[in-house]
């Protein structure tokens, strides 16, 4: 579907609920291609192509709310039976005065930079050059050791674009596209099994890292060989920054409008405070070229502003959407974060670690929750137990106990080592006197 | 069941929508002989049986060696009440279908949003490329596969109102703020769905499958001298309206003013290995993460299951068996077929101790030259089928539940959970504990929160070692997520006894 086919439903939509009787509407019509070829010993295991589409109206009939989505959006017969029936249905439910469109002031009206999150090249891209990258990256690992017992490649791509249209005057419309290459190694040495994993993604399929991936999915299984739970203790935690977002994640959920209107935030009334030490500094910036979740608009249309989030261990702001807004009493925000930055210290993930005593670098976490409202976390956790800066033991079947509110005023270190592959920007993370769990 | 067409068009406007306006029939089927039942899904999907074995062909023109169909139209709605008022509303309408190819242990597939022949040829032709060998297919008859009915309704969802669901959802939130005054806020949510599915291969055998799901539940915050605790009770059934009743209101509020009231001035134990008893019902989440998902036989056939060379050994002790079943009356995890067209069968993983049965789907069947056992699902029509768990329990054991708790002398009581996982080939696996009680010299002293478990799978299951006869059947919410797919599933246990996990808490 194109862009233009796309605005033209979405406007057709809207202005059928405003015309039977919703006040304010609001239209997101959307499609994805993607295709994955999984290869396994040296054939395609899986191939697998897909194209969906889809369409979300948000409706606002008298003082009441409702949405409804569907996959069926050609019809227009179907579809304006269906918005007309979800008008009268929005009918029976209780009024709520909260629910609005976004003031208009707040739209993107425009002519904003080029974000630049697709590549033009896309469509172009050679299906045998996809099926070959997933070939050359089993070739690097295949027979090189002999504990390997299963590998598994895989080549994803997609793109997607979506337009959005909403009755007091907002249209915007958006495009991204995504390349990546993984693999997934298995090896034993006659005991365990442990599976090591690496991918590489890009926007772009010319910038796309193609080499070493299958050999590093390889060293971090081999790398858990051996490992072995060990005696319970407070130490410092290293978070490698491919998993650092783990620990922020709850976080910043607890930054947000429904979390806090709803009780379920241990960062009620913390704005201006303290939550985190000096070293912790979060920038959310929506505007970084080819940034993962770069945009000029949020999921209401509301123009994209960067802005600090925590600064020198001060929460700066709340993730609140319009909704949310009115109720709280507060000024919207958005509800949700772009890309958040993590301002990077000085050592690699090298150096962090040449500065540790004794302690566990955290490799990958393995389930595990936190309570939204008191802050209370427990997780899984597998890594490296860490001695006079060299990793020493691979360790795993453990878990950390603890508090974020304790766990961010614990932050003692943090890496140069930023990953920008993805949406949060993040660098290994030292925390000191974490409660693990173990023997 | 016949699907009764102008109930399903009318369906939507009774919910707050969720309809489809079907054109009449264009074309009937003349040379095929066909049972009603069948030809109401082929209407209602708007194909004909020459339509399916067109789109076959296709499939299998590039020497696939097996193709199927799996046509779905999935209709839900959901109801929302947030600061005492049921104040949201939402339905969905999802329709396609997917096609599959297989040529030996690979697989092509492709989907698509319409099943006009054009379009379902298109994807055809696109998931035929996984073979490299043109042939030509001769189509097999069409043998049409009548199905056992594990979830029977009495009020399908499609003929409720949303007027009429409304009060209940209502009720719920009332009876939360009049039980305890300690309740500050309440979040209720009702959710129905309505799936249509039919499937087609190239063997010829045609199963249409109507499966209803009903969710309720409510998230529950109170506050007591300054401290805001919460947490949720939930239940899900396949069920039509019937499902919703005043004693299933009760139920859901008294369990979140139990469960949350119980969080306040709970701690935490003392981390390390503990041993742990697991409360009947929802542990269930044990079997499912610690041995289910290992015993899934795509990990197993690829060699990366860390019970991938113990079929046929002993790996419990001999009074535990452990269950896989598709067929409880009503649960969550049934289903009439399975995604492949397999007839939903009761396994034994475990019998006596010795593990007897990994969870096939149709490549891994035929991978060890064993009959399907009826787990192969898929999330919709959209994924391909994966061996997976539909409800997983553990037979009652020879022990009391008083024998487990009094047997130790340090350890945990566990019966609330959130959430679990499996590392696969490392085999730790873990579940987050909402809520417990300490046990000490034998008896339960103090409430615990917010722990992680976590342990080995082969070692928890030989470190069962009581089991007692209380066994219940969980009646939550379970999802279970693999390779990107989520499916609904249930669970039970009775209380059992793993002499030591590694426990969440605090050093000394």
């Amino acid at each position: 579907m194109t862009k233009d086919e796309k605005y033209s439903i979405a406007k057709w939509a809207m202005e059928h609920a405003v015309k039977n009787g919703a006040q304010q509407a609001r239209v997101s019509i959307y499609n994805n291609n993607s295709s994955q070829i999984e290869v396994r010993d040296e054939k395609i295991d899986k191939l697998q192509e897909s194209n969906r589409n889809g369409m979300q109206i948000n409706l606002y009939v008298d003082n009441k709310y409702s949405s409804i989505s569907t996959n069926r959006i050609t019809n227009k017969e179907e579809l304006g039976k269906f918005i007309e029936e979800a008008i009268a249905g929005t009918r029976y439910l209780a009024e709520d005065e909260f629910r609005t469109l976004p003031d208009p002031v707040r739209y993107y009206k425009g002519d904003g930079p080029d974000l630049k999150t697709l590549d033009p090249n896309f469509s172009s891209v050679d299906p045998q050059q996809k099926v070959k990258d997933a070939f050359e990256l089993e070739k690097e690992v295949l027979g090189s050791d002999e504990r390997i017992i299963s590998v598994s490649t895989s080549y994803r791509d997609g793109m997607s674009g979506s337009v959005m249209m909403a009755s007091n005057g907002f249209e915007g419309d958006s495009e991204n596209t995504y390349y990546s290459l993984s693999a997934s190694v298995s090896v034993t040495d006659g005991v365990a099994r442990p599976r090591g994993g690496w991918y590489e993604s890009s926007i772009f399929s010319d910038q796309l890292i193609r080499k070493d991936i299958g050999k590093k999915a390889l060293k971090r299984a081999i790398d858990r060989l051996g490992q072995a739970k060990i005696a319970s203790g407070k130490m410092p935690m290293i978070v490698e920054n491919k998993m650092a977002g783990s620990s922020l994640g709850p976080l910043i959920s607890a930054l947000n409008g429904g979390s806090i209107q709803q009780k379920q935030s241990f960062l009620i009334d913390m704005k201006g405070e303290k939550i985190g030490s000096d070293l912790m500094s979060i920038v959310d910036d929506p505007f970084i070229v080819s940034g993962r979740g770069s945009r000029l608009f949020d999921s209401e249309g509301m123009a994209t502003e960067k802005r600090s989030v925590v600064e020198k261990g001060i929460l700066k702001t709340y993730y609140i959407d319009t909704y949310y807004a009115k109720k709280l009493e507060m000024e919207a925000t958005s509800g949700s974060p772009t890309n958040l930055v993590f301002k990077p210290g000085e050592k690699d993930l090298e150096g962090l670690l040449a500065d540790i005593d004794r302690g566990i670098l955290v490799t990958g976490f393995n389930g595990g929750n936190s309570n939204g409202a008191t802050g209370d976390f427990s997780f899984g956790i597998e890594g490296f137990l860490v001695e006079k800066g060299k990793l020493v033991q691979p360790v795993s079947e453990m878990n950390i106990t603890g508090n974020f509110k304790q766990l961010w005023k614990d932050l003692v270190a943090v890496g140069s080592d930023v990953d920008l592959s993805r949406s949060w920007r993040l660098p290994s993370l030292v925390f000191d006197n974490v409660d693990f769990s173990g023997i | 069941m016949t699907l009764d067409r102008r109930n399903f068009i009318k369906t939507g406007g009774a919910a707050v929508a969720g309809t489809m306006v079907l054109p009449p029939l264009l074309k009937s089927c003349q040379n095929i002989q066909i049972s009603p039942d069948v030809k109401s899904y082929l209407d209602h999907f708007e194909v004909t049986p020459e339509m399916l074995q067109k789109v076959i062909a296709e499939a299998m023109s590039k020497g696939g060696d097996y193709a199927d169909l799996f046509f779905e139209h999935t209709l839900s709605n959901s109801l929302g009440l947030e600061d005492g008022k049921v104040n949201s509303a939402n339905s969905n309408v999802d329709y396609g279908v997917g096609v599959r190819v297989l040529k030996g242990d690979q697989t092509g597939f492709a989907y698509t949003e319409s099943t006009s022949l054009q379009d379902m040829l298109k994807v055809a032709k696109t998931a035929a490329n996984i073979a490299n060998d043109p042939v030509t297919f001769n189509q097999g008859e069409l043998i049409e596969k009548t199905l056992p009915n594990y979830y029977k309704v009495s009020k399908k969802w499609e003929n409720s109102t949303i007027e009429e669901k409304i009060p209940f959802v209502q009720k719920l939130n009332d009876r939360l703020f009049e039980l305890d005054d300690k309740v500050t806020k309440a979040r209720v949510f009702q959710r129905d769905e309505t799936s249509y599915v039919m499937f087609y291969s190239s063997e010829g055998l045609l199963t249409c499958d109507y499966r209803p799901m009903a969710t309720m539940g409510v998230v529950c915050v109170m506050e007591k001298d300054g401290t805001i605790e919460n947490d949720y009770s939930a239940r899900s059934m396949r069920q039509g309206f019937e499902f919703m009743d005043d004693a299933i209101v009760e139920e859901l509020a008294q369990e979140a003013i139990k469960k949350t009231n119980f969080l306040f001035g709970a701690g935490k134990p003392k981390a390390g290995e503990l041993p742990v008893v697991l409360g009947a019902g929802g542990s269930g989440i044990l079997l499912h993460e610690a041995m289910g998902h290992p015993f899934e036989a795509d990990f197993n056939r690829k060699g990366e299951s860390i019970f991938s060379d113990k079929m046929g050994k002993s790996i419990a002790k001999d009074f535990i068996n452990i269950v896989e079943d598709g067929t409880m009356e009503n649960n969550r995890g049934s289903l009439n077929v399975d995604d492949e067209g397999n007839d939903v069968k009761k396994v034994y993983l475990v019998k006596d101790g010795v593990l007897e049965s990994y969870l096939h789907d149709r490549i891994s069947a035929k991978h060890y030259g064993v009959d399907p056992t009826g787990n192969g699902r898929r999330q919709s029509f959209r994924h391909v089928p994966l061996p997976r768990m539909r409800i997983t329990y553990m037979e009652n054991g020879p022990h009391t539940t008083e024998d487990l708790i009094s047997s130790v002398d340090y350890g945990v009581y566990v019966d609330n959970f959130t959430n679990g996982q499996v590392k696969i080939g490392a085999g730790d696996f873990t579940f987050f504990v909402k809520s417990g009680t300490l046990i000490e010299n034998g008896k339960l002293t103090m409430p615990i929160k917010d722990i992680n478990i976590i342990g080995n799978g082969p070692q928890a299951l030989a470190d069962i070692t009581m089991a007692a006869g209380d066994y219940q059947t969980a009646t939550g919410t379970w999802t279970c997520g693999k390779g990107g797919q989520s499916v609904p599933v249930g669970m039970g246990l009775p209380s059992v006894l793993v002499k030591k996990l590694t426990v969440g808490g605090t050093s000394a």
